[in-house]
C-alpha cells in the first residue's frame, strides 16, 4: 500500500519523518464513463499501490460478472462504490478515494459524468485545491467539457489540470493535442481560471501519467503525477482578512471563557485587537488555547481556541475580525445558486441559511437570471429547477458578516435547507459587491428610456398649501457637534409654527435606505447622493428637510447642492471645536477612532473640510440648543422659506 | 519569515475537530460511539482537543457484545474511566446475553446483529441520542467512499443511500426531526496510514493486542482466533498453539483473525501495514460472504 518507497523496508523512522511533512491537496476529477475517467482514477490508486490483493481478487470476480472490458481486469470498477450502481453501470454520488505519495496526500472527489452532474459537481468542487478535466482526444472539447469547466470555475478553483485523454486512439499526435489545447484556451478565457495546465494522456496504457511516455517525444511538460505532486497550492489560501467564525462558546469553569472556531481566513496573534460581529464591541486577543499548549499565533485552516482579555459577549453564530478589516454586515446580498432539490426553489419562500457558523432564515427575493451551464447564456426565469444555477437576490431576516466568494470561500459560501424535510437543497456563492455600490454615482446618467413624469400638482400649489418655500437645511459637522440635536428641536419648532417638515438623520439612513454601506470615503459619498435625491423628493412633495450629516468633504456637499437645487439648499455649519465634541462623544466613537478601530473618521483619521460659503455657522459649544434653533428659523425667514 | 503551513495530519485534524465541535454546539443529545480500536483511541484524542481545557459536553458510548477481547476492556475501564474520567456508558443487549447468543452457538452474523447492530439501535432509541459520532473511514471499504460527514438516519435508524444530503465546504447540516438522528464520521478522510502516522506522533494509548506477542491461538479454517477465554470451543483436530501475532482490527475475538508478525513498536506496525498485501478489514469474519454486504448492513444500521 502507499508510495511504494523503498525506505518502508530499510528505514522506517526516516520513512515515517518523511511523511510527517507532507501536503494535502484535494482534487476533483470530471469527465464521463466513455472519457476514461473511471480508468484514470484506477490507474492512480494502482500505480501508488492503493489497492491491496484482496480488494484486487473482488474486482477480477466483479470484471468478469459486470465489467465492460470483456471480463479483463477493468480498472473503473475500483471505484463505481455501491452494488446499485455497479448493477446499473453508472456512478450516481460523489465518491472519494484516498492516495499518497512521498510528497502528499491526495483526496480525489470522484464525481459522476451524467445528467446528475451539476449537483454532484457542484459538491465534489466545494472543498477542491484542483480539477482535473478529461477530454477525450477523438473527440475534443464538447459541450459536457465546457459545462465542467464552468462549474470548476464558479466553485472557485484556482488550478485546473485538462488531461487529453486516449492519445493512444490519435497516433499519439502532437497536431490533435496542440487544437484541443486552442480550442479549450479559447472558450475558457470566458471564464474565471488562473491556472491552466494540459497533459496529454493514455489513462488506459499509462502514458505520461507516472513516466513519461516514449510514444509522444514532442511532449516535454511534467507527466499527470508529477504535476499534482508539485503545483503550488500554498499561496492559494487568504492569509490576509481575518474571519473566526465563533463555533462554540467553551466554559468549563467561571475563569475561562474561550470562543472555539477554526479559522476561516487570515492569522491572528496573541494581543492582536479584534471586534466582534454584529456588536463591534473591541478586546484583545489574551491568548490562544490549544490542547498542546497555547501558541503565539495562528492562521487559517487551525482550529483553535480564543480567550479575550475583556468580557464581553459572544455567542456562537458571531464572526470575530480586526477592527480594521470588516466584512460587509448586511442582511441581503447578490449570490450565484446552485439548485440541488427535485422541488423547484420559489423566490419568496422562505429557507433555513447556514452561512459560517450562523442559521438564519431567509429567501430568494428574486432571481435576476438563470445561467444555462452549457452555453452560458443568461435566461429570464421565475425559478430554478433541480441542477439548475441562478443569480440570485437573497434577503436575510437579519444581517450577517460576509465576504465575496471569490475572495473567501469560507464567508462567502453558504447552504440553504428546506425548514419542512430538512433536506439541503441548494448552495451559494456570495457576489463580491456590485459596482453599483462601490463607486461614485453622483455623475451617473440616467436610462435615456426613462422619462421625467410630472406632478398634476404644482410647485405653487403646494406652496401654497403648506404656506412655506420648500427647502432643504444640511447641518454639518463633526461626531458630537449636535447635529441631530439641534436637528429635531428645529423639526418642533417649525412643526409648532405650522410648517411641514421632515429630519433625515445620518444614523437612520444607514438603518435602512444605505444599510449596504461602510464609512469609506466612497461609501459616505453614496451615502450622501442617495439621502440628497431623498431631500429632493421630499422638497418636491412640498415639505422643508432638515438633513443632518457629517457630509465632510466640501465637494460632496457641492455635489448634494446640485442634486437638491442650489436655489432651496442651505449649509449651517456646526461649529464646535474637536475636543468639545469628544468629550460629549457618549458612543465611544473617539476613542475606536484613536485606537484605529474605525478607520476613515473625519476629524481623527480623515479629514473635515470646513465649508467655504456656509450660509450659518453656529459655534453649537457657545450657543444653546434654543439659541441654534432661532438663528436657523432667521435664516429660513431671510430667504423667503417661512414667512 | 513564519511559513504559514499545516503538514496533511494537522489539517486533517483541523477539520476533524471543527466537524467535533459543529456537532456538539447544533444537536441536544450527540453520543461518541467508542470501539476500543484505535481510530475510536484518535476520535477521543480529538474529541479531547477540541474542548480542551474542557470535558467533550457527551458521553462516550461502548456497545459490548460480550465478546470482546478482555484486555480491550480492561483498556477501556483503564483509559476513559479512569484516566480521562469521561462519562462511559456501557450498552449490553441483555435479552441476547438471557438467550445466550454468541458467535460460536449463533453464527457470526446473526450474533452481530443482535449483540451489535440491535444492540446499537435499541441504546441509541433508550437515551435519545440524536447524533452519534463514530470512526468510520472512507478508505475502509468501496461502500463507503460515497458516505457523507453526517450520515442521516431515519426513525429506525436506517440509512437511505438515495436520501442523503449534499455535503459543500466544511457547511454541515444538522437540521433532524424528533427521531431522525445523524452518524457522524471525523475520521471520514483519513486513511488507515494517517491513523497510525497520528498515532504515532501524538503518543496516543492503543490496546496492546495491536502490538505483537505470544498468545494462544487456534486455526480456524485459515483463521488464527485467538483463546481469550474458556468459552471457546476446541474441535477435535485443533491445537492450541503458542504464536507470535498482533490484530489489526480489534472486534469480537472470535470473529478476529489475528497476523502472525514481529512488529512490537509501531515504526513496525507502519512498516508491516505498508508493505502488507491484504486490507485491514479481511481478518473481519463478517465482511466476506459476499460482495455488497457491508452495503446492505449499512442499510440496516450497522455502522
Amino acid at each position: 500500500m502507499s508510495h511504494q518507497s523503498d525506505l518502508i523496508a530499510t528505514d522506517i523512522d526516516a520513512y515515517l519523518k518523511q511523511h510527517e511533512q507532507k501536503e494535502l491537496l484535494r482534487f476533483l476529477t470530471c469527465g464521463s464513463v466513455d472519457d476514461g475517467k473511471s480508468t484514470l482514477i484506477g490507474k492512480l490508486l494502482y500505480e501508488t499501490k492503493m489497492i491491496y490483493e484482496d480488494q484486487l481478487a473482488a474486482i477480477e470476480r466483479d470484471s468478469a460478472a459486470h465489467g465492460t472490458t470483456g471480463g479483463e481486469f477493468d480498472p473503473a470498477l475500483l471505484t463505481d462504490g455501491l452494488k446499485a450502481e455497479r448493477e446499473q453501470g453508472i456512478t450516481i454520488d460523489v465518491a472519494y478515494r484516498y492516495f499518497s505519495t512521498a510528497k502528499r496526500k491526495f483526496i480525489i472527489a470522484d464525481c459522476p459524468g451524467h445528467e446528475q452532474y451539476t449537483r454532484n459537481m457542484a459538491t465534489g468542487a466545494s472543498t477542491c485545491d484542483l480539477a482535473i478535466i478529461l477530454i477525450d482526444a477523438r473527440y475534443g472539447v464538447l459541450t459536457q467539457t465546457k459545462r465542467h469547466s464552468f462549474i470548476v470555475s464558479l466553485l472557485g478553483i484556482k488550478h485546473v489540470l485538462v488531461a487529453v485523454n486516449k492519445m493512444d486512439l490519435v497516433d499519439y499526435s502532437e497536431e490533435v493535442f496542440d487544437k484541443i489545447k486552442q480550442d479549450y484556451r479559447d472558450f475558457a478565457i470566458r471564464l474565471d481560471m488562473v491556472d491552466q495546465h494540459f497533459i496529454p494522456i493514455s489513462a488506459l496504457k499509462g502514458d505520461n501519467l507516472v513516466e513519461h511516455s516514449a510514444k509522444m517525444p514532442w511532449y516535454e511538460g511534467s507527466t499527470l503525477m508529477h504535476h499534482l505532486e508539485n503545483v503550488h497550492i500554498a499561496s492559494d489560501r487568504n492569509f490576509i482578512d481575518f474571519r473566526y467564525p465563533v463555533q462554540f462558546v467553551n466554559r468549563p469553569h467561571l475563569d475561562f471563557r474561550g470562543f472555539c472556531g477554526t479559522i476561516a481566513s487570515g492569522k491572528i496573534k496573541k494581543g492582536d485587537s479584534v471586534m466582534v460581529l454584529p456588536s463591534r464591541k473591541t478586546s484583545r486577543v489574551e491568548s490562544i488555547v490549544t490542547y498542546d499548549g497555547d501558541i503565539e499565533e495562528a492562521f487559517t485552516p487551525m482550529s483553535v481556541t480564543l480567550t479575550l482579555e475583556d468580557e464581553i459577549d459572544v455567542s456562537r453564530g458571531d464572526m470575530l475580525v480586526r477592527p480594521d478589516n470588516v466584512p460587509t454586515m448586511a442582511d441581503a446580498f447578490d449570490a450565484t445558486i446552485v439548485w440541488m432539490a427535485e422541488d423547484a426553489l420559489v423566490p419568496g419562500k422562505q429557507y433555513h441559511i447556514k452561512q459560517a457558523t450562523k442559521t438564519v432564515s431567509g429567501s430568494v427575493a428574486s432571481i435576476r437570471y438563470r445561467i444555462d451551464v452549457n452555453s452560458l447564456h443568461r435566461e429570464e426565469t421565475d425559478r430554478l429547477a433541480l441542477n439548475e444555477i441562478g443569480r440570485c437576490h437573497v434577503r436575510l431576516n437579519q444581517a450577517i458578516a460576509f465576504d465575496g466568494y471569490r475572495n473567501n470561500h469560507g464567508t462567502g459560501s453558504f447552504i440553504i435547507i428546506d425548514r419542512m424535510t430538512n433536506v439541503t437543497v441548494g448552495a451559494g456563492m456570495i457576489l463580491e459587491r456590485t459596482a453599483a455600490t462601490d463607486t461614485d454615482h453622483w455623475d451617473d446618467e440616467a436610462d435615456e428610456r426613462l422619462h421625467e413624469e410630472r406632478s398634476n400638482v404644482s410647485a405653487a400649489e403646494r406652496a401654497g398649501r403648506f404656506q412655506q418655500q420648500p427647502a432643504t437645511v444640511l447641518l454639518t459637522g463633526l461626531a458630537g457637534a449636535g447635529k441631530t440635536t439641534l436637528a429635531y428641536a428645529l423639526e418642533r419648532r417649525l412643526f409648532d409654527l405650522g410648517h411641514a417638515v421632515t429630519v433625515l438623520d445620518g444614523q437612520n439612513m444607514r438603518r435602512g435606505i444605505t444599510r449596504d454601506l461602510g464609512f469609506s470615503v466612497d461609501d459616505r459619498s453614496e451615502n450622501l447622493r442617495r439621502s440628497a435625491e431623498v431631500a429632493r423628493l421630499m422638497n418636491d412633495a412640498g415639505l422643508i428637510t432638515i438633513a443632518a450629516f457629517v457630509a465632510p468633504q466640501e465637494e460632496v456637499r457641492q455635489k448634494a447642492a446640485e442634486v437638491v437645487g442650489r436655489d432651496k439648499f442651505f449649509v449651517v455649519h456646526l461649529n464646535a471645536p474637536i475636543d468639545v465634541c469628544r468629550q460629549r462623544d457618549q458612543e465611544g466613537l473617539y476613542g475606536a477612532a484613536d485606537s484605529g478601530e474605525i478607520a476613515n473618521f473625519p476629524g481623527v483619521s480623515a479629514p473635515y473640510e470646513v465649508p467655504e460659503s456656509a450660509d450659518l455657522t453656529l459655534g453649537t459649544h457657545e450657543l444653546d440648543v434654543e439659541e441654534c434653533v432661532k438663528r436657523v428659523v432667521e435664516l429660513l425667514k431671510q430667504r423667503g422659506v417661512v414667512s | 519569515m513564519t511559513s504559514y503551513h499545516l503538514t496533511h495530519l494537522k489539517q486533517l485534524e483541523a477539520e476533524s475537530i471543527h466537524i467535533i465541535r459543529e456537532v456538539a454546539a447544533e444537536f441536544e443529545n450527540p453520543v461518541m460511539l467508542y470501539s476500543i480500536g484505535k481510530d475510536s483511541s484518535v476520535m477521543v484524542r480529538l474529541a479531547e482537543k477540541a474542548f480542551y481545557p474542557a470535558k467533550p459536553p457527551f458521553p462516550l458510548m461502548h456497545v459490548d457484545t460480550t465478546w470482546k477481547f478482555k484486555e480491550m476492556i480492561a483498556f477501556r475501564e483503564n483509559l476513559i474511566r479512569k484516566q480521562l474520567g469521561w462519562d462511559l456508558i456501557v450498552h449490553i443487549n441483555e435479552e441476547g446475553v438471557k438467550q445466550g447468543i454468541g458467535p460460536f452457538t449463533h453464527g457470526s452474523q446473526y450474533h452481530t446483529d443482535v449483540m451489535k447492530t440491535q444492540s446499537l439501535k435499541m441504546a441509541l432509541t433508550k437515551f435519545k441520542f440524536d447524533a452519534a459520532f463514530g470512526g468510520a473511514r472512507r478508505d475502509e471499504e468501496k461502500s463507503r467512499a460515497k458516505e457523507r460527514v453526517y450520515s442521516f438516519r431515519d426513525k429506525n435508524h436506517r440509512w437511505d443511500p438515495k436520501n442523503q444530503r449534499p455535503e459543500l465546504w466544511d457547511l454541515y447540516n444538522g437540521k433532524v426531526h424528533k427521531g431522525e438522528s445523524i452518524r457522524v464520521f471525523p475520521l471520514s478522510n483519513w486513511t488507515e496510514l494517517d491513523v497510525w502516522q497520528y498515532i504515532h506522533l501524538e503518543n496516543i494509548p492503543i490496546v496492546p493486542l495491536y502490538f505483537a506477542a505470544k498468545r494462544p491461538v487456534v486455526n480456524k479454517d485459515g483463521v488464527l482466533i485467538m483463546v481469550d477465554d474458556d468459552r471457546m470451543p476446541i474441535e477435535p483436530g485443533e491445537v492450541i498453539e503458542e504464536r507470535m501475532v498482533r490484530f489489526r482490527t480489534l472486534g469480537c475475538y472470535p470473529l478476529t483473525g489475528a497476523v502472525e508478525s514481529d512488529a512490537t513498536t509501531l515504526p513496525q506496525i507502519i512498516q508491516e501495514m505498508l508493505l502488507t498485501k491484504t486490507s485491514e478489514r479481511q481478518g473481519r469474519v463478517i465482511d466476506y460472504d459476499q460482495s455488497g454486504s457491508m452495503e446492505e448492513k449499512k442499510k440496516e444500521g450497522y455502522f
